[in-house]
């Protein structure tokens, strides 16, 4: 699990700072504010903007784009479970049924403690051995409920 | 101690590989390698022998201590013990030229990397006029591995001609990448499709593969910055990559001097974001840019104008990992295996509901039930085959009755399939393939770029159209319209992904129109 700074206009200056003389610099950027922040904090957009020479809403059509960011911190744990074609062809749907019933959110959800945030994935390159899913930076396959069970117990 | 190989590829993690190698410290010098792409036998350890290397898999920690009592570190007998691994069926009968050294070696020794025929390549390149390398890849008929097979000598050489710089207005014959002219190699690692994984395995099993293979193209066509865009789904293979490149600076195989050649190279990784439209080369670029991922116009080529509006070469991983083999062996050696058209090897990726899931590199030619039956030994749930899509989430559904298709680009084509990027999912006869062509759509509405009109809103109106189908809800006219839908979406949209979500879509139709009529069979009795 990840641990993650509140957030604090200094040191995101001093993040963008540090990536915006590298060409194409906004993708690292982000990626960057996320890795500290757990998200990409709607006050460092103008920031973001202003070392880049864009506008405030190119930006947050950046950020909006790409499926990645997000704008809020998640729970302690992520779990990105596959919902691509190799992992349904063994049963992926049910299990994200399962999944979501259990923590009793829906995708892109944070469950009420705080411990996990369910993602969907369209693929991990975990395709031989499916249903597959990212908890955190940990790969897992061939998951079933119980093995899931297991792994959110692990991180609760 | 005795030399035990473990692999750390991203699947055999899954799998439990960390916690054998911990099992198995103190008793055995433990090596990390990749995979041998035995997927199904992870995590599937090796021994090195006197006789040479036996392997023993599926292997989980708690085998450990009763392997090491039958005698584990000798090469003993042992239920879990499948021989050496070169005399596998699955691997004796692979050609393989790209992945040779993905689960053989520790992907992070250079010297090992050498010992099996590394840097060849890149040495003969660097003996050679640009020309002559360009020409080589010509001769070897490769042709682009992330699906579209364009020969990529010919996109090489576009790169080469075009003029460097700013504008475009030096002239052409100048000789590339000369006067401070900018051309750039970019290798498109954004592996999207579903049922594919060697780009990762090749990563985390033979990077230096890949810094070879980018090296050579920019010695080819006269480019001193290259990048790795990379899907960030892969961390294991991110970071797998980014300890290779400082290795590769470290030992003078990029930087300022190319192997002392007096070449200038340097890759950098970059990481995506989700998106999965970025695996398209224009908005990959675009991407890179630092922009939303949206497609670009054809023309201007990226030969002529990609990254920053510089000449680019934009290949897919697999393309440029395979460029080594060719300048090390010859064109000939290459283009000797294939079929048709299609020629050399083509790493593919056995996935889904398979009992022998893994990576079968061959010359192209099998046919697609020779690759499902034969080499992957029907489904892992032991009920019969009902349908596999080949070449990922834009690829068609084939049915049992297309098996005889030989995997080549131009015979997939005939199908109205595609190879893609080599994957091959299959699925038992338990799937519904309306809820599959649904999928499709849906998948296309989350994942377009929002640039043009047929796939942005194509496909939202694609995911209703099939909704009322499998409510039954006037199926002769939505079949109709779905027909019609899809047709303005493969020749109204700019980019692959609109053009191609016909393929599995009208492939489901085609193949299995039952599934399509489950309810209006059910109120018509």
């Amino acid at each position: 699990m990840a641990e993650y700074e509140p957030w604090n206009e200094a040191r995101g200056a001093e993040i963008i700072a540090a990536h915006a003389g590298r060409d194409g610099a906004a993708i690292p950027i982000l990626h960057a504010l996320q890795d500290a922040f757990g998200c990409v904090p709607t006050p460092a957009i103008p920031l973001v903007a202003d070392a880049l020479n864009l506008t405030r809403a190119e930006v947050h059509g950046i950020v909006s784009f790409y499926h990645d960011f997000r704008s809020h911190p998640p729970g302690r744990h992520v779990l990105k479970l596959c919902r691509a074609e190799a992992c349904q062809s063994l049963g992926a749907d049910a299990l994200a049924a399962h999944v979501r019933n259990r923590l009793k959110v829906d995708w892109h959800g944070t469950t009420k403690d705080g411990a996990v945030t369910l993602e969907p994935v369209f693929c991990l390159g975990l395709c031989a051995i499916g249903p597959a899913a990212l908890m955190d930076d940990k790969p897992l396959g061939r998951l079933d409920a119980a093995r899931v069970e297991a792994e959110l117990e692990a991180a609760a | 101690m005795t030399r035990v190989f473990i692999p750390r590829d991203a699947a055999a993690l899954a799998l439990g590989a960390d916690a054998v190698a911990a099992a198995l410290a103190g008793h055995a010098a433990i090596t990390r390698t990749g995979s041998r792409g035995l997927l199904w036998l992870e995590p599937m350890i090796e021994v090195e022998t006197p006789q040479g290397r036996i392997a023993y898999g599926p292997v989980t920690a708690r085998d450990v201590p009763e392997l090491l009592s039958a005698g584990l570190l000798d090469g003993a007998p042992h239920r879990l013990r499948l021989g050496k691994p070169e005399d596998h069926p699955f691997l004796a009968s692979q050609t393989r030229f790209t992945f040779a050294r993905c689960g053989v070696i520790d992907p992070f020794s250079l010297a090992d990397y050498q010992a099996q025929g590394g840097l060849k390549g890149l040495r003969r390149a660097l003996a050679l006029d640009p020309a002559r390398i360009v020409d080589e890849v010509t001769k070897s008929g490769l042709r682009g591995r992330g699906g579209a097979g364009f020969p990529t000598g010919i996109k090489w050489k576009t790169t080469a001609d075009a003029p460097g710089g700013k504008g475009g207005s030096q002239g052409g014959d100048q000789g590339a990448g000369q006067g401070g002219d900018q051309k750039y190699i970019v290798c498109n690692a954004d592996e999207g499709d579903s049922g594919t994984y060697a780009d990762r395995m090749l990563m985390e099993g033979d990077p230096f593969a890949l810094i070879e293979g980018m090296a050579i193209a920019a010695i080819a066509v006269g480019a001193t910055k290259g990048f790795v865009y990379t899907r960030s789904e892969y961390p294991h293979a991110i970071a797998a990559f980014n300890a290779a490149l400082a290795i590769a600076r470290r030992e003078g195989v990029l930087g300022a001097d190319v192997l002392g050649s007096g070449h200038a190279f340097d890759i950098e990784q970059r990481v995506g974001a989700g998106a999965y439209v970025c695996g398209e080369e224009t908005s990959l670029l675009e991407s890179l840019e630092g922009r939303r991922g949206q497609v670009r116009a054809k023309p201007p080529l990226p030969a002529h104008r990609g990254l920053f509006g510089k000449p680019t070469v934009v290949n897919n991983l697999i393309t440029l990992a395979s460029v080594p083999f060719v300048l090390a062996e010859g064109a000939e050696a290459y283009q000797a295996v294939g079929y048709g058209r299609s020629r050399g090897t083509m790493p593919i990726q056995l996935a889904g509901n398979v009992r022998h899931a893994g990576l079968f590199e061959a010359g192209f030619g099998l046919t697609l039930g020779e690759i499902v039956n034969d080499i992957g030994g029907g489904t892992l749930s032991g009920r019969p085959v009902r349908a596999v899509q080949v070449g990922g989430p834009l690829g068609a559904y084939f049915p049992p009755s297309l098996f005889d298709t030989p995997f080549d680009y131009e015979a997939f084509a005939a199908k109205d399939g595609l190879i893609g990027h080599g994957g091959v999912v299959v699925f038992d006869d338990t799937v519904d393939l309306a809820a599959q062509a649904r999928f499709a759509m849906e998948f296309c509405a989350a994942e377009s770029c929002g640039k043009c009109t047929p796939c942005r809103i194509g496909s939202v109106r694609g995911m209703e159209v099939i909704d009322r189908i499998m409510a039954g809800d006037r199926v002769d006219m939505h079949l109709e319209l779905l027909t019609d839908l899809c047709h303005t979406l493969k020749f109204g949209s700019l980019c692959a992904l609109g053009g191609f979500i016909p393929y599995p879509v009208m492939s489901a139709l085609t193949h299995f129109p039952e599934d399509f009529r489950a309810l209006q069979r059910v109120a018509a009795e």
